[in-house]
């Protein structure tokens, strides 16, 4: 009884997390797309509470021409004063995966988004593939640079999309303690 | 197995105190996921964009093109401004310099360009020996180191004497240092030699020492005020040459650098606005003129995409 006790605790307790998950954002703009990536981003999970945060270095942005992610740094996201993004939200219906059988599982995350300073809401559908001691995670979802004080200005506008995809894809590991 | 009453009801309460522990524990755990990874490995973080562009104005700068860069460039100095009103204020001539300069890695760049001033080519490179940082290391300035090498290709002055093609030969050496003290400030000095292998008389030298002096002050995000002052203390040159002095704007769109302003210099290449520059603040002898940069991405970079 003991036991069993012990052990239920255990998965209860159990969080996953990954320190290079993929984090990449896509602007389709009317003369130019533009992509950059970031393999470098800190997720964790806990199954238990559906919870769910995540942070990256908006430094750690890789594009394509060394130039854009000068821009991108300097003039829009004003990383030495925003060096940070981060979300932090949980799953709608944390019970939705089930992190002890192995399957394909598809769950409502929302929560808040900050970046250069702003928070706003998001939300999105995720999808998790747990089994092999491992959970693939996958999300997509539209921001506004607008909302987040990100503002393109008019001569760049057939150039940088204000509305900017965000994709988000992972490899999560227990977190041994 | 057997239990006892009394038995069952520690283990109950044993449980049910742990579920609570559990509980309370998850909760205090959701206000702060992250922090169970521990602090953020402390990283060094490169200090970006002292200066817009490879130049000040005329002036390196610390800057290199990014790796795998192509940067393209046209400077175009105008005629002088006191030429007046009818070669509409310098407006008639044109002075330029196209340029290709390479990205071969985050440290180093290679540069070739060619200035109609005395139909001169010239080549260069420049290194970043120490870039500015902070964080896991804190470097308060970044270092760069520029050599360049010009050859003119004008007729000899003198063609009558055995002319050598070493002649032709002029050099340049720069230790740039700048410092970026916040988002909108940086500064940078320029310890010089300038060598002429030929030079107009014995009186001239061949060696000259010079500094030169710049900054920039960001307006706003995309534009910024630049100055530049290159001297050559003492009477090392001729009283005909001055001091470089430029002051202007870099403007940015996009994948291109303006840089527009206002020097007493025509010359384009290092030698050149050191040594050669003749115009005089005073007397207006100055010329509007820009620069434009366009950089091309020939190699890109490898991100590895997780699958």
């Amino acid at each position: 009884m003991g036991a069993l006790v012990a052990s239920t605790l255990n998965i209860q307790a159990q969080k996953f997390f990954t320190k290079d998950g993929t984090i990449r954002f896509f602007s389709n703009a009317k003369l130019e797309k533009i992509e950059a990536t970031n393999n470098k981003a800190s997720i964790v999970y806990d199954p238990a509470s559906g919870a769910i945060e995540i942070a990256s270095v908006i430094k750690g942005f890789v594009f394509e021409n060394a130039f854009m992610g000068e821009h991108f740094n300097e003039t829009y996201m004003e990383s030495t004063k925003f060096p940070k993004a981060n979300f932090k939200g949980k799953l709608e219906n944390p019970s939705a995966v089930n992190v002890t059988k192995a399957g394909t599982y598809k769950a409502k995350v929302v929560g808040e988004l900050t970046m250069h300073g702003v928070t706003k809401p998001v939300s999105t559908d995720a999808t998790f593939v747990v089994g092999g001691g491992k959970i693939d995670t996958d999300a997509k979802f539209n921001i506004k640079a607008s909302d987040y004080g990100v503002n393109i200005p008019g001569d760049k506008s057939e150039n940088i999309s204000n509305v900017i995809e965000i994709s988000c894809k992972s490899s999560l590991t227990e977190l041994k303690k | 197995m057997h239990f006892n009453v009394p038995t069952i009801l520690k283990t109950g309460l044993i449980a049910s105190a742990l579920f609570l522990f559990q509980v309370l524990h998850a909760q205090q755990d959701t206000t702060d996921l992250l922090s169970l990874l521990g602090e953020d490995e402390p990283t060094r973080d490169f200090t970006i964009a002292t200066f817009k562009s490879t130049r000040v104005i005329n002036m390196q700068s610390i800057e290199g093109v990014a790796a795998g860069h192509l940067d393209f460039r046209i400077s175009h100095r105008f005629g002088t401004i006191n030429s007046g009103a009818g070669d509409l204020w310098g407006l008639d001539q044109a002075y330029m310099r196209l340029g290709l300069e390479y990205g071969v890695n985050d440290r180093l760049m290679v540069g070739i360009g060619r200035s109609n001033v005395n139909k001169e080519i010239d080549s260069f490179i420049k290194y970043k020996i120490i870039r500015q940082s902070s964080g896991l290391k804190n470097v308060p300035v970044s270092i760069s180191w520029f050599s360049s090498m010009v050859v003119r290709t004008t007729p000899f002055a003198n063609p009558d004497r055995s002319n050598y093609f070493s002649s032709r030969l002029y050099y340049c050496h720069q230790l740039l240092i700048a410092r970026k003290m916040d988002e909108a400030l940086s500064i940078q000095v320029a310890p010089t030699l300038v060598h002429r292998n030929l030079v107009a008389d014995s009186t001239q030298q061949n060696d000259i020492y010079a500094i030169g002096i710049g900054g920039r002050y960001k307006i706003t995000k995309r534009s910024s005020f630049n100055a530049e002052w290159v001297a050559v203390p003492g009477s090392q040159l001729d009283p005909t040459y001055k001091n470089s002095l430029s002051i202007g704007f870099d403007i940015e769109t996009g994948g291109h650098v303006f840089q527009l302003h206002f020097t007493n210099s025509k010359p384009m290449n290092e030698k050149g606005f050191i040594t050669e520059t003749t115009g005089d603040w005073k007397e207006g002898d100055i010329q509007f003129g820009f620069n434009i940069s366009r950089i091309f991405s020939v190699v890109k970079p490898k991100v590895k995409p997780q699958e």
